[in-house]
């Protein structure tokens, strides 16, 4: 089994780097069909020959596409992604600065709507056809249907100008406290929540039910287990491969897709950072962006595989 | 308070600005009664004028506190880099922790700011002393060498600078004397202090290349900076201005989502907000504790139509398309009254320099109509290009084009995204939509964007007469010859130009009530880019 899974995980390296490469020749010939380039999106209507050169020159635009581009990737292989094209700082400082922030509210969000969307799913397929069921069945299909930006922007109306419970803003930088902490990301969180719990509810729900159908549930319920042995010993561990899935999918999510969130609670994350970055054609830090989007997700897919692979015993076992 | 606002209802905002700023730079009671009287003004009411601002001025400003502001752009380009600064969030930092050799005041008349004393006799060699005991945040004191490094620095292309076409004008900057800086231009520019007095021209250190310290003479240092994110600001104790600046510490975060600004504000999170959208406006006056603040300024946004390869080359259709202009719809529905009807010339009313006595272009169907069937272009539609980038460009493409119908002309409105509409649609359509944001000057302005060989001449207008009349005016020293001259101008545009001009913007800020001394200065919004220094918290 140790053999299979070291074999799965070097082929994911090899295909993930492959995968990486293709994504940054993709990232940096798209960016270069966008209209315009970096210089005249940073001098915008005060544009002249004469500057538009100068500034190009200073930012190293005066190079031809692939020849950026090498230079790139051979500086990123050494593990230095070069500088900002606009600002000049390092892109590892930039990203520096954001990522940890987009973790801690990926993380937030991760802790509290995994298991909140596990628990659901599983009380839905114990009880389907319930009331309870149905209940929470429509409920998480309305608040996925509900945009984030609406739910994020009524819950600013409502808990920080109307009630003034929890801030309008949220930044990491400002927290002092734990208390602080919670007041800060919770609506940032609630937003995000409600978009992934839904999708991760409803796939667990189907795959333990699919479970719950089955042969050998009939056997040990015979056996007199209690339902919640039968669910937790027994239908869980052959349903974890789709659910390790859909939670995988709803995660990554939560680190590059997030841009709506970020910017309507002006929380300084790594996905507002690329799209200003793609708004001026700051080649570097697209890619180095684009690379962190596509390793995480990468990751997180492996990890879900290996999750169903070390869950599942005919897998295991060949 | 009181008082304040007594002296705004007497002699109006602007002038009263001047009188408190006038008082805070030490101006005794006697000067400011000169001043008044030699305003035009008698000598009993310039006395009790004189009192007022008197009381005002000591009533005015508490120390202490903290606020946070958010201007409405943020990304990683943001810089404390004077010549690189180009928008509300890096213009609002400039002001905190630097200084220039003058400082704009609510008329856009130059004042002495790091430069103790000017002269000129033929405004081509200007000799500028500087002040004593001014010192950068690191100690060092102001020396000509800063200057003259602060400003050759926009001359060399090496540094990309946004002020290099401004620059250039400048020859030569020597060092004259311990306290003294000589300029010579290469030709007569009687606003070459207006110029030194706007963001980029800035003072830094001697020597500066890496400018995230910000280290300047202004009334803030830099606690903390984070491009794209925020900056922190506090009170720089050793600062020139006597009792200035009034705040302990300035957060400044921008926030791109006008919602989101607004929310904040109205949560109490904030205490002062820039770029509010009309459609707001009334949303922040209900809240309670909270207000806008409106700056009339020369925001515009114009049609231009290019007279090469277009219907713009015909002088019967641009005059038409003026006319058909339906300049109080505009301002009623688009900008719901937070503007100013224009007349086709770009010198707006805030400005020393505007031609009142030019009448107003109405809006004419029937002129409209008879210059269009002379110009004769059939009825293929004609394409006119709009974009958010060009505030409100859109929706005034719209108005046009539902008058336009009326008159059986067939306008195709194309909306392009804002993203690389500078570069790519702006001047290049033969017909579309520019915006120009205040200049300074009103020299500046007409040099930029409508001599015959300007840059962003937008139009590809030419006119002979024009140049000949901007080069005389800007080397003018007799005041009342220039704005003669200004006024001719400002005519030619009116008539001949080849853009037409709705209206002027206003700029619509939100604050709490509790943030005192807002008071325009006509350069943008946030007073101009530089409320730091003036604001203070009530009790």
């Amino acid at each position: 089994m140790n053999l299979l899974l070291l074999r799965l995980i070097a082929g994911r390296l090899v295909m993930g780097l492959v995968s990486l490469l293709a994504v940054s020749v993709v990232v940096f010939t798209i960016t270069g069909l966008l209209p315009g380039d970096a210089a005249q999106e940073q001098l915008g209507q005060d544009a002249t020959p004469e500057a538009l050169a100068a500034l190009r020159q200073q930012m190293g635009l005066t190079q031809s596409g692939p020849e950026r581009y090498l230079q790139w990737l051979s500086g990123s292989v050494q593990g230095n992604p070069g500088k900002s094209t606009v600002s000049g700082a390092p892109v590892a400082d930039l990203i520096g600065s954001r990522l940890p922030n987009s973790l801690l509210l990926a993380g937030f969000t991760a802790a509290i709507s995994v298991p909140l969307a596990l628990v659901l799913g599983i009380l839905c397929a114990l009880w389907r056809g319930s009331w309870f069921d149905r209940a929470a069945s429509m409920g998480a299909v309305a608040v996925v249907s509900v945009p984030e930006f609406l739910v994020a922007t009524l819950a600013v109306l409502i808990f920080a100008v109307h009630l003034r419970w929890l801030p309008a803003l949220s930044s990491s930088a400002d927290v002092s406290s734990f208390g602080h902490m919670l007041k800060s990301f919770a609506m940032p969180v609630l937003s995000l929540a409600c978009v992934i719990v839904a999708q991760m509810m409803r796939m667990t729900r189907a795959a333990v039910i699919d479970q719950l159908r089955a042969a050998y549930i009939e056997m040990v319920k015979l056996k007199g287990a209690t339902p919640a042995r039968m669910v937790l010993a027994h239908a869980l561990p052959n349903a974890v491969g789709p659910i390790a899935n859909a939670v995988a999918l709803s995660l990554s999510y939560l680190l590059g897709g997030v841009i709506i969130v970020e910017v309507i609670f002006n929380y300084p994350g790594i996905a507002k950072l690329m799209v200003d970055a793609v708004a001026q054609r700051d080649m570097p830090l697209v890619q180095a962006c684009a690379m962190i989007f596509c390793a995480a997700y990468l990751i997180l897919v492996t990890v879900a595989d290996l999750c169903s692979i070390v869950a599942n015993p005919r897998l295991r076992h060949q | 308070m009181n008082d304040s606002k007594k002296l705004q209802g007497l002699i109006g905002s602007h002038d009263s600005v001047r009188l408190l700023d006038a008082l805070q730079r030490g101006i005794t009671r006697r000067q400011m009664i000169q001043l008044l009287i030699a305003g035009g003004m008698q000598a009993t009411l310039a006395g009790s004028i004189a009192s007022l601002a008197g009381n005002a001025h000591a009533q005015t400003g508490r120390r202490g506190g903290r606020i946070r502001v958010a201007s409405a752009t943020a990304a990683v380009s943001d810089t404390l880099d004077p010549s690189k600064q180009s928008n509300q969030t890096d213009y609002s930092r400039g002001t905190m922790f630097y200084n220039g050799l003058t400082s704009l005041d609510g008329s856009l008349t130059p004042q002495l700011a790091l430069a103790e004393e000017f002269a000129t006799q033929d405004a081509v060699t200007w000799v500028f002393k500087l002040r004593r005991g001014v010192t950068f945040h690191d100690g060092k004191p102001l020396t000509p060498a800063d200057v003259v490094f602060s400003i050759l620095r926009h001359k060399d292309p090496a540094t990309a600078s946004k002020a290099k076409s401004l620059a250039d004008q400048i020859l030569e900057v020597k060092a004259t004397g311990p306290n003294e800086v000589t300029m010579r231009l290469a030709s007569a520019n009687a606003d070459l202090p207006v110029v030194l007095g706007t963001f980029h021209f800035h003072i830094v250190k001697e020597g500066t290349t890496d400018f995230n310290a910000g280290i300047g003479t202004g009334p803030y240092k830099v606690k903390e900076f984070k491009p794209g994110v925020r900056s922190i600001a506090v009170r720089n104790e050793g600062y020139w201005k006597n009792g200035r600046p009034y705040l302990d510490e300035i957060e400044l975060v921008g926030i791109g989502d006008e919602s989101a600004r607004i929310n904040a504000l109205l949560s109490g999170e904030l205490d002062l907000v820039g770029t509010v959208n009309p459609r707001s406006v009334q949303r922040v006056r209900d809240a309670p504790g909270h207000a806008v603040f409106e700056t009339r300024a020369g925001l515009y946004t114009d049609l231009v139509m290019r007279r090469e390869g277009g219907p713009g080359g015909n002088p019967d259709f641009v005059l038409a398309m003026k006319y058909m202009f339906d300049r109080e719809q505009m301002k009623r529905s688009i900008t719901l009254g937070h503007s100013v009807v224009a007349n086709d010339q770009p010198i707006d009313p805030t400005n020393r320099f505007h031609f009142a006595g030019l009448p107003q272009r109405p809006f004419d169907l029937d002129k409209a109509k008879f210059h269009l069937q002379k110009a004769n272009l059939g009825s293929a539609p004609l394409p006119i290009v709009a974009s958010p980038a060009a505030t409100y460009s859109v929706e005034m493409a719209l108005v046009l084009q539902q008058t336009a119908q009326k008159l059986g002309l067939n306008l195709d409105v194309k909306r392009m995204p804002a993203d690389g509409y500078w570069a790519n649609h702006w001047m290049k359509s033969p017909l579309g939509f520019g915006s120009v944001n205040p200049r300074p000057s009103a020299d500046t302005l007409l040099t930029q964007f409508f001599k015959s060989d300007a840059p962003w001449n937008e139009a590809g207008w030419k006119n002979e007469k024009f140049d000949q009349l901007l080069v005389a005016a800007r080397g003018e020293t007799d005041l009342a010859k220039r704005t003669k001259m200004y006024a001719d101008m400002q005519v030619l545009v009116h008539e001949h130009g080849g853009i037409g001009i709705p209206l002027f913007l206003s700029n619509i800020d939100g604050h709490s009530k509790k943030l005192k001394g807002l008071s325009p200065i006509p350069l943008g919004g946030l007073m101009g880019y530089s409320f730091a220094e003036h604001v203070w918290l009530d009790a």
